[in-house]
């Protein structure tokens, strides 16, 4: 191959390199990317952030600091991650190879440890004991729990109401690990909300406390700092496909919410003119519906939580409810980093909705073996669509940012499983059988048909 | 019956803080949200609060995601967009009480601001008789087109400090504001406290030496005795959350006597001694 994609092998890629290595595509001195990020925050924070930014600066170029993180990402998170080839899945995409970056493996089952065991050596670095954490889906805040757990943290969760009920599973993992869970119950209880909350106890703890925010987003140095711990999913594809295919991909494919695990897997691909960057955005029951959260294709510019970024929002400047199915992407807002690359053209964003990612669900899980995060099948069902765009020739990279132990309640409801009101932990193991075999006909059973799912 | 001193109208927040120096005290600032419990019922309330004592009024922006304020401010947002609030009613609002001898500022989120456009939402302000701008969650390093809007249509600009400020930020905070600077005593939301907290002295006496501007103090007052203790070393004693009980609990009537008890106290401290 040309010497463009000289690489070194994947085996040789660690984590500390997405941080020690600058990537060429940093903010300015303030945080900006382009119009986009900045600090968009009270006072009160200025000096926190500042500390941080500088704690962060020191560590990317200590050498002990490296050799720690590497070590737990091997040891702890299990990384590098796999490459998983799913032929299977391909038929479904015009034969498009679909090649998996199998983040879904990691310890604690998503991309989230990445930037989650960076961000809890920091907080020990800087003297902090307590660590504040904000959850949609609870991947993050799972993470967050293992990371304290294993770092001697005291760790409190914000997790929307809405969201506890619907990802129960990750709550009683996060309390099993040690972590205080406080279901937010203000505005629309989701993910937003909990960001609030965890805002509200940062302004009024933060001596003490670091908050470990999750997402790519928020007041500068966030959106570089996590990103930049994500930066190794990426690295290590770029070579994981370069060994497999001898060449690029053509597309990569990632679900966007905040947008770190989609920034981490495109941000080794950015200047690869060639590799389209594709971010896949929860459009719930449809953007024409209004129910949705496809932030940067609605959207429009604004500040919420600390940075300039697209928002949804009324023409008050309010901030609207999303909705998605995914409580991981059901947000708002949207990283910085991403508004810039949509207004550059450098990557495209499109919605993908909660039957388009539910159909892509069961495919994965049917031909492959693989229950994705409802998040993820996001991504999948975004690589289904551009496998039929870019036909047989294509090789589409796919970031399975999660595995869907956590989604499975809300999966059995969708394809009619157990009942609205029940929960699988609570159903009748034999109704649930039973159901299964009687509905047969509909989407789960038969992947490739156009059914919406068998609820309806 | 107005019991502030008559006088002409005001044109500027520092007209504002002269006048009460001349009359040998600090000033009073009351907050509440504009459209709460309604458009009418703020219009009413803020008059009535102007009547009681208070020499500045902050016509709040009711706003989805207020991080920086504790639950009773939260909940009077939520009820007035709940009632219907809509940004351009915070103008008329202004307007109304500004015919009724109320200095009107505006607090607000800055996302209202941005979507409405920094030049048109400080024009619109101008116009209606506000007399500037306190931006909870805007920092100078982010107000670029603040700076050029304000300017242009002459109204204050008031930035926060905290007790987390370094003295060099405190330097550049103070230096970007106009008006007054607004000095939050405790690190934490919006809401009433029993206590005045000792880092209130402190961050005045941080700030006092690198401005002459006036510096106003918030986040916790709710009676006369907090305002005068506070109105010893200050130059403004803000009040919100307790306006805010006050109206739910009693109407205009209540906050009317919450802003005399409060005027009393600031009366009684005279002129703020150096901390």
């Amino acid at each position: 191959m040309s010497s463009s994609t000289s690489v070194r092998a994947s085996s040789q890629v660690t984590a500390s390199q997405g941080i020690e290595t600058p990537s060429g595509h940093e903010p300015d001195e303030r945080g900006h990317f382009g119009r986009f990020g900045g600090r968009w925050v009270p006072e009160a924070l200025v000096a926190a952030l500042d500390e941080l930014e500088t704690a962060y600066e020191k560590a990317r170029h200590d050498p002990e600091f490296l050799a720690e993180l590497d070590r737990l990402h091997r040891d702890y998170t299990g990384r590098p991650s796999p490459l998983t080839d799913v032929p299977k899945l391909s038929q479904h995409a015009g034969g498009a190879r679909i090649l998996l970056k199998r983040e879904d493996l990691n310890h604690t089952g998503s991309h989230k440890i990445n930037n989650v065991l960076g961000q809890a050596l920091l907080t020990k670095r800087m003297g902090k004991k307590r660590v504040i954490a904000e959850t949609g889906a609870g991947q993050h805040g799972v993470a967050t729990a293992t990371a304290c757990a294993l770092l001697d943290l005291e760790c409190v969760v914000y997790m929307g109401e809405v969201d506890t009920r619907r990802q129960a599973l990750n709550v009683a993992r996060m309390r099993l690990l040690g972590a205080t869970v406080i279901p937010v119950k203000t505005g629309s209880r989701t993910l937003k909300d909990a960001i609030n909350e965890a805002l509200r106890d940062w302004v009024t703890n933060v001596d003490s406390t670091h908050y470990l925010l999750g997402t790519v987003a928020g007041p500068h140095p966030f959106p570089q700092m996590v990103r930049d711990f994500h930066r190794v999913i990426g690295l290590e594809a770029r070579a994981q496909v370069l060994e497999r295919t001898g060449r690029l991909p053509t597309a990569i494919a990632a679900c966007v919410g905040g947008g770190s695990n989609a920034i981490g897997i495109f941000h080794a691909f950015l200047d690869d003119p060639g590799v389209r960057l594709v971010g896949f955005e929860p459009g719930g029951d449809g953007v024409e519906t209004g129910r949705h959260g496809a932030t940067l294709s609605e959207g429009s510019p604004g500040a919420l939580h600390g940075a300039f970024s697209y928002l949804l929002q009324d023409e008050d400047g309010q901030t609207a409810e999303s909705y998605s199915i995914s409580a991981g992407l059901d947000y708002p807002g949207v990283g910085p980093e991403h508004a810039l690359l949509k207004d550059l053209g450098r990557a495209e964003y499109q919605p993908v909705t909660d039957a388009e990612a539910m159909d892509a669900f069961a495919l994965l899980c049917r031909t492959e073996g693989i229950i994705p995060a409802i998040e993820s099948a996001h991504a999948v069902a975004g690589a289904l669509r551009l496998g039929k765009e870019l036909g047989p020739d294509a090789v589409i990279l796919v970031n399975l940012s999660g595995r869907g132990d956590k989604d499975v309640d809300t999966a059995a409801k969708w394809f009619g499983m157990i009942g609205q009101d029940e929960s699988a932990e609570a159903a009748d193991g034999t109704a649930i059988a039973e159901g299964a075999t009687q509905q047969r006909s509909g989407s789960f059973a038969d992947p490739g048909s156009e059914t919406e799912g068998i609820q309806a | 019956m107005s019991e502030r001193a008559s006088g002409p109208s005001t044109r500027s927040v520092a007209d504002v803080f002269a006048r009460c120096r001349a009359e040998g005290r600090g000033a009073l600032v009351g907050y509440l949200p504009a459209g709460y419990p309604t458009v009418d019922g703020a219009v009413e309330l803020l008059t009535a609060m102007s009547e009681g004592g208070c020499d500045l009024l902050e016509v709040g922006v009711p706003y989805s995601d207020p991080v920086m304020d504790g639950p009773t401010i939260q909940a009077a947002a939520d009820t007035a967009l709940r009632n219907g609030f809509r940004l351009r009613d915070v103008f008329g609002t202004i307007e109304r009480v500004s015919a009724a001898g109320g200095n009107c500022l505006v607090m607000t989120y800055f996302n209202p601001v941005l979507r409405y456009g920094v030049d048109r939402f400080a024009a619109d302000l101008a116009a209606a008789g506000g007399l500037g701008l306190i931006t909870p969650d805007l920092i100078p390093d982010e107000a670029d087109d603040w700076f050029a809007a304000s300017d242009k249509y002459g109204l204050s600009r008031t930035f926060l400090v905290s007790p987390s400020s370094t003295d060099e930020r405190i330097a550049s905070t103070t230096a970007a504001s106009s008006g007054f600077v607004y000095a939050t005593s405790i690190m934490g939301v919006t809401g009433a406290r029993d206590s005045v907290n000792a880092a209130a002295g402190e961050i005045v006496g941080r700030t006092r030496p690198h401005t002459s501007l006036p510096i106003g103090v918030g986040l916790g007052v709710r009676s006369g005795d907090q305002a005068a203790e506070i109105a010893g070393f200050a130059d403004g004693v803000i009040v919100g959350s307790a306006f805010v009980s006050a109206a739910e609990q009693g109407g205009p009537d209540a906050v009317r006597a919450l802003a005399r008890e409060l005027a009393a106290g600031v009366a009684r401290a005279g002129l703020p001694q150096p901390a």
